[in-house]
């Protein structure tokens, strides 16, 4: 910047000292002078802008009608694009109905309303004379009241006060149950087949080919017609079928698969969405909300983002009739962790 | 005194004989003197918390439109309308009615796409909206309390968007529940009951739709009124504040009359938030919940997103690891009466983050109050540049959010940049604590340049590009002054300089009195003087000197 180099703040003449006072500063030279707009001087921008003003207004109108042509004159039939047209008219319509109005104003308010600035004093927020006269008519209020002289009548009132909202608490007990037992069971049980999500239907284990991936159920869900959703959100399970080789099962839980089938409870355990995505090569599980990413291979540890613990597995087995079925319920509770769980 | 009684006055037209009538009755014409020509400072960064109003008026007409045909049930129903790919699918009598609306009731989509572009607009609004009163300092004395009512409002609604957003029982919002539900559960002691009493007993239920339909059309929407009232009425009372100018100061205001340039300005404003809203809504389509079906808890999409405002917080979730190298973040403790989990892996994000932040926010005009000792009223706002550390805070806890906000979108950002999710997510988490950091120190080192600029040009004027060969061939470049009213502009504000701890009566510097010097340090330690007239006179002497012996020349050179 041109050829200066006397203003840089380290030279000692930038530096303010304390004390410097109002003399330094400079003075406010007020309001800049009023400059006038074309429209001000010249009838004919006055003219034009007054023509561009009715303009706008008419587009206005023109968009109203619009609306009318789109909400009477496009017949809905039941496909996506009639829906759309109708859609992007009717938003046109109200669209241009309300800008040309909007912008008809403000070109008013800019082109031909007078534009000058003024100023107005500000007031005081409190006066002085207020705030006495506010602390006198308190004075008397407390001392008409006698609240200060009886302290019976102050201190039963504050206990009154302090037990009267309890009822407003108390009375929403019954919003809903207590959780008792519920989020330690699920529909699965000792010989419950697992079924295809969502028709129901029980799966072979002669129909699970090594590499697929079956959404589950429990076969029961289906027959239940209260609190389907409620139990579907603790028995989704997916069951992937894998090289036994692959699978590194722990002391105990040698026999919870079948043939390399496992099965492991869908529901996340950092929050509880669906664990839904199933990387078959690396024999991930990735839950698609916030990424929980879970080794297959060794009992769906998490080995990526925010959950803790691993998805709970459903010991399966085959029944009789050669479909997978559940050889017990799941050893601990599924979904997200809480309080009481241990 | 006037000695004859005054004649009541009697109106002539009919529509004076009617305004007569009501004015005996409520006082109108005292009211129109009060505020008919108030003035109300003009500025485009004034017009947020207008678009924030108007989306929410915009806000009340649709919803209102569609409360006329939305069901909120949660029973359980079979689709019968004219969205085929649908047809015969078990849902919910909500997700049923929405789809109704979108597919069934003429001008139904359109009214669902204003209130959600609306909703999201509106939300955006009173953020950015936010932020220029940071910036400004337009929070400080007499304005903290409304800052505070504002703050109020930000998380009615946030509030607002996120049960609207559920209404629908689609499957993308459903599996925003879920994940709220997840985050109750880990509450310790009471969570389980909360999330209980919440849905009515085990998720999702039967009840939760209905229930939040209650708090999003009456308790949420009647709280919001209640606080834009509080919020405007003590813009009244304030009066509005002003950017700093000439002729502008902390006892005047300065800007148009209400009538007729301000009022029609704001008044037309709202036309044109409408129009635009209109537009967006008739071409971009917002939240297709037919193309998610209803909600259902084994099913899910890829690449799911919560709507904007609550990404933050979603992201935040996602950035916290759940291990820390081999420590994991859940906790089994032992009690006398047996074991109780403490899951930290999401109270943590869920609560610490939005905790910083909203504290923060509440108590920043009492931190800045209570370090400089400033006690006047402000009317003038601070140009940002004029107020480094504010504005670097400010920048710093923009990063802050806005690291958590990306990070609702790890997964995108991935796939849609082809690098690993891993990867993208570890990044993130590095920029959770550095980029803050980076943000204070780099917004508040440009700041102090431009300070140094206006300081410049303030002494110096603008460079006009001309170069000019002088007799003994030195070369310069011509500086073009300002006017006084265009420097005023750059050197009329406060640069407070860093003090040193006051002694108490007893004459001792106590503890909280060194904190406090120290932070004030930190705030004004660095700083630009803001040009004085005695160094523009100097500047002139000297340059005149000069001038005497080299003959005048027709433009001043600096």
């Amino acid at each position: 910047m041109g050829n200066h180099s006397d203003d840089l703040p380290a030279s000692s003449e930038v530096v303010a000292k304390a004390g410097h006072d109002e003399v330094e500063k400079f003075q406010d030279p007020g309001l800049p002078p009023h400059r006038l707009r074309l429209a001000d001087t010249d009838p004919k921008a006055a003219k034009r802008a007054e023509r561009q003003v009715a303009i706008l207004f008419g587009i206005s109108a023109i968009g109203t009608l619009l609306f009318f042509f789109a909400y009477f004159g496009i017949r809905l039939d039941q496909t996506i694009a009639t829906l759309r047209l109708q859609n992007m008219f009717l938003g046109l319509g109200i669209g241009f109905a309300m800008l040309g109005i909007g912008t008809g104003i403000v070109h008013w308010a800019r082109a031909l309303m007078p534009d000058h600035e003024v100023s107005e004093e500000r007031h005081e927020m409190r006066t002085e004379e207020d705030r006495l006269a506010a602390v006198q008519i308190v004075d008397d209020i407390v001392e008409e009241t006698g609240i200060k002289r009886r302290p019976l009548i102050r201190n039963t009132l504050i206990g009154a006060m302090a037990l009267a909202p309890l009822p407003a608490i108390a009375i929403l007990r019954d919003l809903g149950p207590l959780p008792g037992n519920a989020m330690h069971t699920t529909l699965w049980k000792k010989g419950e087949r697992l079924a295809r999500d969502p028709d129901g239907t029980p799966i072979k284990a002669a129909d699970v080919t090594i590499g697929s991936a079956f959404h589950v159920i429990p076969e029961s869900l289906n027959t239940l017609t209260e609190g389907k959703l409620n139990e579907k959100a603790k028995a989704a399970v997916l069951m992937m079928r894998l090289d036994p080789d692959e699978l590194h099962p722990s002391a105990g839980r040698e026999d919870w698969a079948y043939n390399g089938i496992v099965a492991y409870s869908k529901i996340c355990t950092h929050v509880g969405c669906p664990v839904a995505l199933y990387e078959q090569q690396t024999h991930h599980l990735l839950c698609p909300c916030h990424q929980s990413t879970f080794d297959l291979t060794r009992e769906c540890k998490v080995i990526f983002g925010p959950a803790v613990r691993p998805l709970p597995q459903l010991p399966i087995t085959v029944d009789s009739e050669g479909y997978l079925v559940a050889q017990s319920g799941f050893h601990e509770p599924v979904g997200p962790s809480f309080w009481e769980r241990s | 005194m006037s000695t004859t009684a005054q004649t009541p006055f009697e109106p002539k037209t009919s529509t004076g004989r009617i305004t007569n009538f009501v004015d005996e009755r409520v006082g109108g014409s005292g009211m129109l003197r009060e505020f008919g020509r108030k003035v109300f400072p003009d500025h485009w960064s004034f017009m947020f918390g207008e678009v924030a109003l108007y989306s929410f008026v915009i806000l009340l007409l649709s919803g209102t439109f569609l409360t006329l045909f939305f069901d909120p049930s949660m029973a359980e129903t079979h689709y019968n309308g004219s969205y085929v790919p649908l047809k015969g699918l078990e849902m919910s009598v909500a997700y049923d009615s929405t789809l109704n609306i979108s597919f069934d009731v003429r001008g139904g989509l359109i009214m669902r796409q204003v209130h959600h572009w609306a909703a999201l607009l509106f939300v955006a609004a009173v953020s950015v909206h936010m932020l220029r009163v940071f910036f400004t300092g337009a929070f400080r004395k007499p304005r903290e309390l409304n800052w505070v009512v504002g703050g109020v409002l930000l998380i009615l609604s946030m509030a607002e968007g996120f049960t609207g957003y559920s209404l629908p029982d689609d499957l993308l919002s459903g599996n925003g529940l879920r994940i709220i539900d997840g985050v109750i559960m880990a509450i310790p002691v009471v969570g389980t009951y909360i999330s209980f009493f919440l849905f009515g007993g085990e998720f999702p239920g039967t009840a939760i739709i209905s229930r939040l339909y209650m708090f999003h059309i009456m308790l949420i929407p009647a709280m919001i009124l209640l606080m834009i009232a509080i919020h405007l009425f003590m813009v009244v009372v304030h009066k509005h504040t002003q950017y700093p100018g000439p002729g502008r100061n902390d006892r005047n205001v300065v800007g148009y009359p209400l009538g007729p340039v301000y009022a029609a300005k704001a008044g037309g404003f709202f036309f044109i938030v409408f129009g635009v809203i209109a537009l967006v809504s008739a071409f971009f389509t917002i939240n297709p919940i037919w193309n998610y079906g209803p909600y259902d808890p084994s099913p899910i999409s890829a690449g799911t997103q919560p709507d904007w405002y609550i990404g933050w917080v979603d992201g935040a979730l996602r950035l916290m690891p759940g291990w820390l190298f081999n420590i994991p973040l859940e906790w089994h403790i032992p009690f006398p009466w047996g074991v109780n989990t403490l899951t930290l892996n999401v109270l943590l994000p869920a609560l610490v983050p939005a905790g910083i932040v909203f504290t923060l926010l509440f108590a920043y005009p009492w931190i800045e109050r209570w370090v400089t000792r400033d006690d006047r009223e402000h009317h003038v706002l601070d140009r940002p540049r004029n107020a480094p550390t504010r504005t670097a805070i400010g920048v710093a806890g923009f990063i802050f959010y806005c690291v958590m906000w990306a990070a609702a979108s790890s997964d995108l950002i991935a796939t849609h940049f082809e690098v690993s999710l891993n990867d993208v997510t570890y990044w993130l988490r590095a920029l959770f604590f550095i980029g803050p950091i980076l943000g204070f120190i780099i917004s508040k080192r440009v700041s102090l340049a431009l300070q140094r600029k206006d300081r410049e040009i303030a002494l110096h004027g603008r460079e006009t590009g001309r170069i000019v060969r002088l007799p003994h061939g030195e070369y310069q470049e011509m500086h073009a002054q300002l006017d006084d009213y265009k420097r005023y502009k750059l050197v009329g504000y406060e640069s407070p300089l860093a003090e040193e701890g006051i002694p108490n009566e007893n004459g001792i510097v106590t503890k909280t009195e060194k904190r406090r010097a120290a932070l004030s340090r930190f705030f004004f330690e660095d700083r630009v003087a803001p040009a004085t007239q005695a160094e523009l006179t100097a500047g002139h002497e000297h340059h005149e000197a000069i001038e005497a012996g080299e003959e005048a020349k027709p433009v001043s050179r600096y």
